[in-house]
């Protein structure tokens, strides 16, 4: 898109007075003041979860620099008009703005051309800006982890997922959890039921429920809230955990668990905007980088499945294996990856097939 | 010790002073939890209620965050007059923004001067349709109306997550659920340059005093209140109430669907998983707080914005939990409730008649 004359004449306008204000050396009489960051969450902080994992990030910020940043954040932002207008609201008093949810793409992109001398960082989205950047973590590494913990503990052979919405990262994380098992078990088998929501504990709890009842004996979710895993824990069924560390709802059954580490990228970033070398980036960050972390394995995973998992985990973050490298077929046998070769970037983040072994359709 | 007793007659006065003393009453309470929080009560009720209406552009942030709650809320209203509930709001909305996108996506973009009010008139039908199910329900197998509008609010929105994660799904978007962005010929023109204010801030303005003249003087109106007043009168007089039924709801439709397809092309621009936060129900809130009248909704509307823009403000500025908005709107309905209760009672101290002997036992 190209921007209107009048955002043309803004946007200068704001470098004379920018520029203005530097020689007049009003700006180190405002040294002192504190940085401000901002952060737009999707839910409630609670006490684990999607934006639990984004607070704990707002918090490392706030340990490293102490009093020379200042951070705000608004939660339970809904991803619609409301957002454009909060991300406005941050954008008066903070330098930098993290927003921590793919529906808020449009609303930052907008706010972002009024404001232009303000940093956005965008969390999951695909579209950036001069003054936008955008990070994801790759979840899909980590799932294909739980996968392997998860085929190695299975003794019925089918596994029981429960999925919010069929979008790439879902998709992407389901593949990730069938080819995990597999490379431990290649005959076992992953149910899904789809609960149409981020959060809904009763709908997860009766997914949950229903998936046991057909001999699924490790369950996981891709949804919000942590009934899953409390049900999988009733009922003495296996767990992996997703986004925090699920084994404080789950503590006998949960085998692991996937989690986001926004810290040491959120402190980056946050030193980037403040010394000036901020730019914006495409940054999309697993184990390597260490925003992706699996969570302490439960004692009853035995030393050989924990030794398995570990040297996956090394060899995804040297960047010798990856989870979708070929072979790969799809649910209908034909084949989507040949040996030898593995997805682009691309092509996993607009995944939109199951792989072989996964019962159900996507969607 | 006291007892309550039925007034002679209401007064009328206190009837629309009750909500503005309920309002009052809740700031004070407010101001109270404020306190308690740690928080400066008088900086909070600044930051939450003044601070919003300074400006232009905080003006036409609650104006624009007023206009689908006071569409909605006035339909439902009327219905509320002849007994005719509409729970189902925000389906009719959800179905307007659906049918409205369908001529944005298709027509969008080509320079016709017929594609914007095509998109208009088509979002008003979706609404229109919507209402038209549990209409003829209600008038031909006596389905309740409660239950029906609220059922097809579900149906809406999943009509709407698979038609943005399946064929309206925009091909450029990798595989995300939302739709293309609106070509700039059917996004809703903007009233006040540099705000997010649309055109149908203004058309919900218009539909204020429409709906007053209907209900105060003309026929119709008329017996839309002596159905809801008098069903029994109203028989005898030869009204039809099934035709109210049709009336109520059709009008209550077409104006949600009017609300969904403003919001989907005015501060959204796109067709995606949620287009509302809830309006539809919300609205239902605005209408007993407007007491069934349009001029009061549209204070009520305002009001409502209000809290929820401020709420957000409370947030952003002090750090206070979201759960702050439901608090206060918890607040005022319940002061609102409960001066209801003494427009049509009072108090009498002392007791009536001497106390028969032998009943002191009497707490």
């Amino acid at each position: 898109m190209t921007p209107s004359r009048r955002e043309v004449l803004l946007t200068g306008l704001g470098g004379i007075a920018g520029a203005a204000t530097g020689a007049l050396g009003l700006r180190s009489a405002r040294a002192a003041d504190p940085f401000g960051v901002g952060f737009v969450y999707v839910g409630p902080i609670s006490n684990a979860g999607w934006t639990y994992q984004h607070n704990l990030g707002r918090l490392a910020v706030e340990k490293a620099f102490g009093n020379r940043v200042k951070t705000n954040y608004v939660e339970s932002v809904p991803e619609g008009a409301d957002a454009e207008r909060v991300i406005r609201q941050l954008s008066a008093t903070n330098g930098l703005i993290f927003t921590t949810s793919f529906g808020y793409m449009e609303p930052t992109l907008k706010v972002a051309r009024q404001f232009p001398n303000i940093r956005y960082e965008h969390c999951t989205g695909y579209k950036m800006a001069k003054n936008v950047g955008i990070y994801n973590a790759r979840f899909y590494e980590g799932r294909y982890i739980a996968g392997v913990v998860s085929g190695a503990m299975s003794k019925t052979g089918v596994l029981g997922h429960v999925a919010p919405f069929p979008i790439p990262e879902v998709a992407q994380g389901i593949n990730a959890l069938i080819l995990g098992a597999r490379s431990v078990n290649p005959k076992i088998k992953i149910k899904l039921v789809w609960t149409s929501s981020w959060f809904d504990p009763g709908k997860e709890k009766e997914a949950a429920d229903a998936l046991i009842g057909q001999g699924c004996d490790v369950l996981s979710n891709h949804t919000d809230s942590t009934a899953v895993v409390q049900a999988a824990e009733e009922k003495g069924v296996w767990c992996t955990g997703y986004d925090s560390d699920m084994s404080q709802f789950a503590p006998k059954m949960c085998l692991t668990s996937v989690t986001e580490d926004w810290s040491d990228y959120y402190v980056k970033r946050v030193q980037a905007a403040m010394d000036g070398s901020w730019t914006p980036d495409n940054v999309w960050g697993g184990f390597k980088s260490g925003m992706i972390k699996m969570t302490p394995y439960n004692k009853a995973v035995p030393e050989h499945a924990v030794n398995d998992a570990e040297a996956k985990i090394a060899a995804i973050a040297q960047g010798s294996f990856s989870p979708f490298q070929g072979p790969i077929n799809d649910q209908f046998g034909a084949q989507k990856v040949a040996s030898g070769a593995k997805l682009t970037d691309d092509q996993i983040l607009s995944m939109n097939w199951l792989a072989e072994g996964v019962e159900g359709k996507l969607g | 010790m006291f007892r309550l007793e039925a007034r002679q007659s209401p007064s009328r006065a206190m009837f629309w002073l009750s909500p503005l003393v309920a309002v009052v009453l809740s700031l004070v309470a407010s101001a109270i939890i404020f306190a308690l929080l740690g928080k400066p009560p008088v900086a909070a009720l600044r930051i939450m209620v003044v601070d919003p209406l300074v400006g232009l552009n905080n003006l036409a942030e609650l104006a624009l965050k007023a206009t689908p709650l006071l569409l909605c809320a006035i339909g439902i209203a009327i219905g509320c007059r002849a007994n005719v509930w509409n729970i189902g709001a925000e389906g009719q909305l959800t179905l307007g923004g659906i049918c409205g996108s369908w001529v944005a996506l298709n027509f969008g973009g080509a320079g016709h001067v017929w594609a914007l009010p095509l998109m208009l008139l088509a979002g008003i039908a979706g609404g229109v349709l919507w209402a038209a199910i549990p209409a003829f329900l209600r008038t031909r197998f006596n389905a309740h109306e409660i239950l029906t509008t609220l059922m097809l609010t579900y149906v809406a929105l999943h009509l709407l997550g698979y038609l943005v994660r399946g064929p309206w799904r925009d091909p450029a978007g990798f595989n995300f659920p939302q739709s293309k962005t609106f070509a700039d010929d059917v996004s809703m023109p903007i009233i006040l340059p540099t705000t997010r204010l649309h055109l149908g801030a203004l058309v919900a303005l218009l539909v204020v005093p429409a709906a007053a003249f209907l209900m105060r003087r003309t026929f119709a109106g008329y017996r839309i209140r002596v159905v809801g007043l008098a069903p029994g009168a109203a028989r005898y007089a030869g009204f039809s109430q099934k035709r109210v039924v049709w009336l109520c709801l059709l009008l209550s439709g077409g104006l949600a669907g009017f609300a969904g397809i403003c919001e989907v092309a005015g501060p959204l621009g796109q067709l995606q998983p949620t287009i509302s936060p809830g309006y539809g129900f919300a609205a239902i809130i605005v209408a007993y707080l407007g007491r069934l009248d349009p001029w009061g909704i549209l204070a009520a509307s305002l009001l409502m914005a209000l809290i929820y823009i401020g709420g957000d403000a409370l947030q952003v500025s002090l750090q206070m939990p979201t759960a702050m908005s439901g608090v206060i709107q918890g607040l005022v309905l319940f002061f609102l409730l409960g001066m209801d209760l003494f427009i049509g009672f009072q108090f009498r101290f002392g007791r009536r008649s001497p106390k028969p002997v032998g009943q002191l036992a009497d707490a």
